[in-house]
This record gives C-alpha cells, sequence and structure tokens, in this order.
C-alpha cells in the first residue's frame, strides 16, 4: 500500500536548495575569508609563542583562574601533558585544532548568547528556536559537512562552519535557562527601582546567569573539539587529521598517540572554562 | 492631612477571559462562580481606599487575599485590570514607561520578603543599585548608600556579599537600599515576614524609629495580625481580593465590621493593643475646692465605693481619699479634707500600652490613675475593665 504513494523527494528538494544557496557565492565567499582570518589569526599567535613559553603561559593561566585553591595535580597533568604532545611532535597539529576550536567557540558564543537572551525574553522565540536547536544537534554532525563544503569551499573554514552550527546549541540552551532561572524577586527588584531592560539584562540578569551561561560555554567548547576528527574528513587541519590518517592506514599506534593528544587538550579546556566559572562566582 | 495615594476600583484578573469575568464580578458574582464560569482568577476586586501622607498603612491579609497583587500594582509590578492609582494626584495608569520609570526611580522604592538582593554585588552595591542606574556618579552615590546603611544600623559591612549576612542583616540591606533614593513612599511587601521572632521585632521597632524621623507614607503588606497592629496608623484588612475593613487598629479590635474580622483578631495579642485610654473608666472624683467631708462621704454613699478620686477646680490631680478616713474625720468634726487626702497614688499617660501596665496593676491595690500630659484625671484603671477589655469585651463606663 505504502509503494503506491509516491516517494517524497526530499534530497531533491534539499539539493536544490543549497543549489540555490550556492548562487551567492560573493556572501559566503566573504564569510569564508572572514572566519579564515579570525582563525588565521589564532593561528598567528600560536605559531609566534615558543613552545616553551606557551606551555607556561596555559600553566600560569591555569594557577592564575585557580588561585583560591591550589590545584597541583591539574598543573602537574597540564605541564606533563603539553610536553608529551610537543615530545610526540603534534605540537603544531594541536596549536591548528586549538585554532579551530577557539574559532569556533568564539563565534557559537558570539550568535549563541544574543540568541539565547531573545529566547529568554520571548516565549514566541523559544518555541521557535527549541526545535531548531533540537534538529541542529541531533543530525548526525557528519551530513553539515556536505552543504559545508559547498559553499565555504575545502578546508578549516567549513570545518568551523559545521562545528559551529553543532555546538552552538548548549550556549543558546545554557543562556535561555540561566536567565529564566533567575529569581523573580530579584527582577522585581530591578524593575521596581526603576531599571531600563538594558540596565536589567547587564546588572542583573547576566551576571546571575552567568554560571550557568558559562557551562554552556564550556559543552560547546567540548562538542567543538569532538568535531575535529570529522572537521578533517573536508581538510580541517590538525590533530583530526592524524586520526583520520590512522584511520586510513589501519595504524593504531598513531590513532592512538593523536586521540591522546586530542584528550590532553580537551581536558585542559575543560578545565580552564570550569574553573573561570567558579572563581567568578566567588566574586 | 494630605493624601499621597489614591487607590480607585483596581482591579486584577489573572486569567484569558478577562472580560467575561468584569462582567460577572459587575454582576455580583463569586470568586468561585467567576473562576468556574469564565476561567479566570479575580486576584483583586475593586479596592477603593486612600492613603494618606507621612502614615504608616497595613494591608493585612491571609496568603490568597490579594495584597502582594495590590501592592505590586501601586508600583505596576503588576498591571492592573482596571482602576486607577494617584500618586500625588497623578494617575499611574496613564503614564508612559518614561514616566512610570521616572517615578519608581524617585518616589517610590520597594522592600521584599526575601530582601531580593544581588547575590553577586556586595552590601554597598547593592544599597546604591537605586541610585546606580540614575547615573548617580560613585562618590555621591556611595555616600548616600553609607548614610543608609547607617540609618538601618550596617556599618562595617560594606564589602561583603548578602550570602555572607543573616536574614535580619540581609533585610536591613534591602531596607537601606530602599531609603537610598530618598523615596516618599516606601513598599514594604511582607518585609519581615521571613524573618524570626526575634530580629522581626527588632525590624519593627527600628522601622517605627526611622519613621518618627523620617515621615514617609509606608504601605506595609502583612499576614501577622499582631505587627499590623504595632505597626499601622491604619489597617485594611483583606479577603479573596475585597477589602473587607479599613480602620485604626484599636477600631479594628473593638468594632470589627464582620465575623470574618471578629475570627482574626480573635487571637491577637490586645495588650500591646489596647492603651491606657482605651480601658479607662470614669472614676467618682471629689472637687477639694468645693467639697468637703459631709459631700464627699455623700457622694461615695450614693455611688457604692470605698476610695474617691481628689481633684481640684481645673482637674488636677491631687489624690485619693479613703471613707475610713472621710468618716473618722467628721467625727472629729474636722472639716479639713486635705488632711486625709493620700497624694501616692500610681499614675500613666493615656496612650501607655496595657502590656507595660501589667505589673503595676497586679502589685497595687487602688486603680490607676490616667492623666494627660497636664496632671488633670482622665480617667482610672480598675482591674475588672483590663481584663475584660483584653478577653475582648467593650469597656463600659460606670457613669
Amino acid at each position: 500500500m505504502l509503494t503506491n504513494i509516491p516517494q517524497l523527494p526530499l534530497a531533491h528538494w534539499i539539493d536544490a536548495f543549497v543549489d540555490w544557496l550556492v548562487q551567492f557565492t560573493g556572501f559566503f565567499n566573504a564569510v569564508t575569508n572572514f572566519i579564515g582570518s579570525i582563525n588565521s589569526a589564532f593561528q598567528w599567535v600560536f605559531d609566534l609563542l615558543p613552545i616553551w613559553l606557551f606551555i607556561l603561559i596555559v600553566v600560569a593561566l591555569t594557577f592564575y583562574v585557580n588561585r583560591h585553591e591550589q590545584n597541583w595535580t591539574l598543573l602537574v597533568f597540564e605541564l606533563l601533558g603539553l610536553i608529551l604532545i610537543w615530545n610526540l611532535d603534534y605540537w603544531r597539529d594541536m596549536t591548528q585544532t586549538l585554532s579551530l576550536v577557539l574559532t569556533s567557540s568564539l563565534i557559537a558564543l558570539v550568535i549563541g548568547i544574543p540568541l539565547g537572551i531573545l529566547m529568554a525574553k520571548s516565549n514566541i522565540a523559544e518555541i521557535i528556536l527549541k526545535p531548531i536547536l533540537d534538529f541542529m544537534q541531533t543530525m548526525p554532525a557528519f551530513v553539515y559537512l556536505i552543504p559545508a563544503v559547498a559553499l565555504f569551499g575545502i578546508g578549516m573554514v567549513p570545518g568551523i562552519v559545521a562545528s559551529v552550527i553543532f555546538a552552538m546549541p548548549p550556549t543558546v540552551r545554557m543562556t535561555n535557562m540561566g536567565i529564566r532561572e533567575v529569581p523573580d524577586e530579584l527582577i522585581e527588584a530591578a524593575d521596581s527601582f526603576g531599571s531600563t531592560e538594558w540596565q536589567k539584562l547587564f546588572k542583573v540578569e547576566l551576571p546571575l546567569a552567568k554560571t550557568s551561561l558559562m557551562a554552556g560555554v564550556n559543552q560547546s567548547m567540548m562538542l567543538s573539539l569532538s568535531m575535529v576528527v570529522i572537521a578533517s574528513m573536508i581538510g580541517a587541519m590538525g590533530l583530526g587529521t592524524k586520526v583520520y590518517f590512522a584511520v586510513g592506514r589501519n595504524d593504531a599506534g598513531n590513532g592512538f598517540a593523536a586521540g591522546l593528544a586530542i584528550v590532553i587538550l580537551a581536558i585542559i579546556l575543560d578545565r580552564l572554562t570550569q574553573s573561570l566559572t567558579r572563581s567568578r562566582k566567588q566574586g | 492631612m494630605a493624601v499621597k495615594v489614591e487607590v480607585k476600583n483596581l482591579t486584577k484578573i489573572f486569567g484569558r477571559r478577562v472580560n467575561k469575568a468584569k462582567e460577572l464580578i459587575q454582576e455580583g458574582k463569586s470568586k468561585a462562580e467567576i473562576l468556574k464560569e469564565a476561567g479566570a482568577t479575580v486576584g483583586v476586586d475593586q479596592a477603593n481606599f486612600k492613603i494618606n501622607d507621612g502614615e504608616i498603612f497595613v494591608i493585612m491579609g491571609l496568603s490568597g487575599s490579594g495584597k502582594s497583587t495590590l501592592i505590586r500594582m501601586i508600583n505596576r509590578l503588576i498591571e492592573p485590570t482596571d482602576g486607577e492609582v494617584l500618586i500625588d494626584g497623578e494617575n499611574l495608569m496613564e503614564m508612559d514607561k518614561n514616566h512610570l520609570r521616572e517615578v519608581r526611580r524617585k518616589k517610590m522604592s520597594m522592600v521584599f520578603q526575601n530582601f531580593g538582593l544581588l547575590p553577586n554585588r556586595t552590601v554597598l552595591e547593592n544599597a546604591d543599585y537605586g541610585l546606580e542606574i540614575q547615573g548617580v556618579d560613585k562618590t555621591t552615590r556611595e555616600e548616600k548608600a553609607k548614610t543608609a546603611l547607617e540609618q538601618v544600623g550596617i556599618t562595617g559591612y560594606d564589602d561583603e556579599y548578602p550570602a555572607q549576612l543573616s536574614g535580619g542583616m540581609q533585610q536591613r540591606v534591602g531596607l537601606a537600599r530602599a531609603l537610598a533614593n530618598d523615596p516618599q513612599i516606601l513598599l514594604m511587601d511582607e518585609a519581615f515576614s521571613a524573618l524570626d521572632p526575634l530580629n522581626r521585632t527588632d525590624m519593627q521597632d527600628q522601622l517605627l524609629d526611622l519613621q518618627e524621623k523620617m515621615h514617609k507614607t509606608i504601605i506595609f503588606i502583612s499576614h501577622d495580625l499582631n505587627e499590623a497592629l504595632k505597626l499601622g496608623d491604619r489597617i485594611m484588612i483583606m479577603r479573596d481580593g475585597e477589602v473587607v475593613q479599613t480602620g485604626k487598629p484599636e477600631d479594628i479590635l473593638t468594632h470589627p465590621a464582620n465575623e470574618y474580622v471578629e475570627n482574626f483578631i480573635e487571637n491577637v495579642d490586645r495588650s500591646k493593643v489596647l492603651t491606657a485610654g482605651n480601658v479607662m473608666i470614669r472614676p467618682v472624683t471629689i472637687n477639694i475646692d468645693k467639697a468637703g467631708p459631709r459631700l464627699t462621704i455623700k457622694r461615695m454613699r450614693n455611688n457604692e465605693v470605698s476610695t474617691a478620686y481628689v481633684i481640684d477646680n481645673s482637674r488636677h490631680l491631687v489624690g485619693i481619699v479613703d471613707a475610713n478616713d472621710v468618716i473618722s474625720l467628721i467625727r472629729n468634726n474636722s472639716s479639713d479634707l486635705r488632711s486625709v487626702v493620700k497624694s501616692d497614688v500610681p499614675t500613666t499617660q493615656e496612650d501607655k500600652p496595657i502590656s507595660e501596665l501589667m505589673d503595676d496593676i497586679s502589685q497595687t491595690g487602688i486603680p490607676i490613675a490616667v492623666t494627660n500630659d497636664k496632671k488633670q484625671l482622665l480617667g482610672i484603671i480598675v482591674r475588672g475593665a483590663v481584663l475584660g477589655a483584653l478577653a475582648g469585651n467593650e469597656v463600659k463606663d460606670v457613669d
């Protein structure tokens, strides 16, 4: 019976849509250049720093954000972990991955936080955005690669775009949740003293939503890190490429070594953003 | 007295079919019927009252009586469905956003039940929040905030965070934040309800002390009748969104408008509300400038008393005389009534709460004389009248 119904040409429609988008080459080129230049800026800084100085900065930064609780194990782990990456000769790949993660997190933040605020302020926006966010997060990340290549070509940028789409939802959601969870009485207090909407947002809502917001940023960063191997399939360079090549060559040793470098990077980024949340909260 | 805040027909209906609910109110349907027919809840039903400049006006009611909704309509934190709020004659309902914000900034401040302090700001930063959003420069606003903190008795905690302070201290910061703006009207929503009893009493006393200096118009929400009676110059009792009775504390105690108020005031500690003036009765008096011993004893016999209060021509209290002393005076053929007058009579003032007189009443055998500041005799307090008043009976005069 079902066979009698003609098949829905969904794939054709999407193809047609992507083809239609491709005609705006100028726009996509501009976006590509813009994202590419952010990424290059990160990369430029990382290339400029001597490796020992880079390690020192990371350790010092960790020490600073954790200054209220001396966490020596983390410091030692970071030191040894980064030296290991250096020793395995993955340093350049690691910085490429880091640039990709930082660029996509930055973009996810810049787009995600305002969206989260909009979602918290407007119930209609929440109703519209919620299913879109669910879609963005549950659609297999591979799928984003196909139109990304069509629109942004090969290289870092489509990888970043795919990462942004996949990694942004937590930031939006957590910003929304954080603002919505500000106690009513504090909103009333802000209103009763005659705050404008902007004053209420910047002096009451965002500061109180900070913990939840930072948790969202942390999640976004971890998600974009999880995209690096996938993004390497379309030419985004970095540790992901090493893993991807190792898979192609059935080279378990190098695959694990590169994977381990990703894990080390993930732990450092995770702990850093987490402790940022905590130290801010103490005020 | 000038009217500061006037509320006319203020109504709030929560729900979707507001217009239908409005019609039903006009038809005089009850809250339950409106909920059933229109699916709307009547929060406040056509409240009407005036608040005078410089008075503490307590709005009293149990939870769900609409008192919190009502106070939030006075600064439009909740948008009324119908009615008017006039502040100094200006209709709040007709104001645009900017005008309303200006009124909230300059004219009224609110104190919240759970303090409503910003946890990410220090005590000082909380206290100057109202000034900060007005764009007052840092030095001025910190100075004002510090003065306000001093007024409420918090010094040396400027850089602490609210979470580090006890509940009582936090509410003092809340009060300081409201005072820092120097508003004319203070809206206090169950401001002391979250505090423990000792702290609550403390804060009540402090508010009364402050009010003596500041003379603000204070609208105070409470569900605690004892608190209402202690603080309120006038009290308004609400039930199910309707105003049940408005009046002075003694009026409400002595003349409850209906059974609901009667039940409400049943358990109140009257000794703290009723004053000497409320329970005093008119004594048998002898004017020493006119009467001699024989007239005295005659009056005492007629009134069936064994002691009488002696006054002079201008009603100044001279003392008391005992019937036995007067009789022996007559036997000795003396007419000098003054020689038997005992002048050590316990006295008190009219506005003394009974609770403070309990010791004297129980210790002395003779009734306490109530005098005004010119030492003129106004009345006396007898034990029976006190007990009767505490039990909720009206005090009946002897005459």
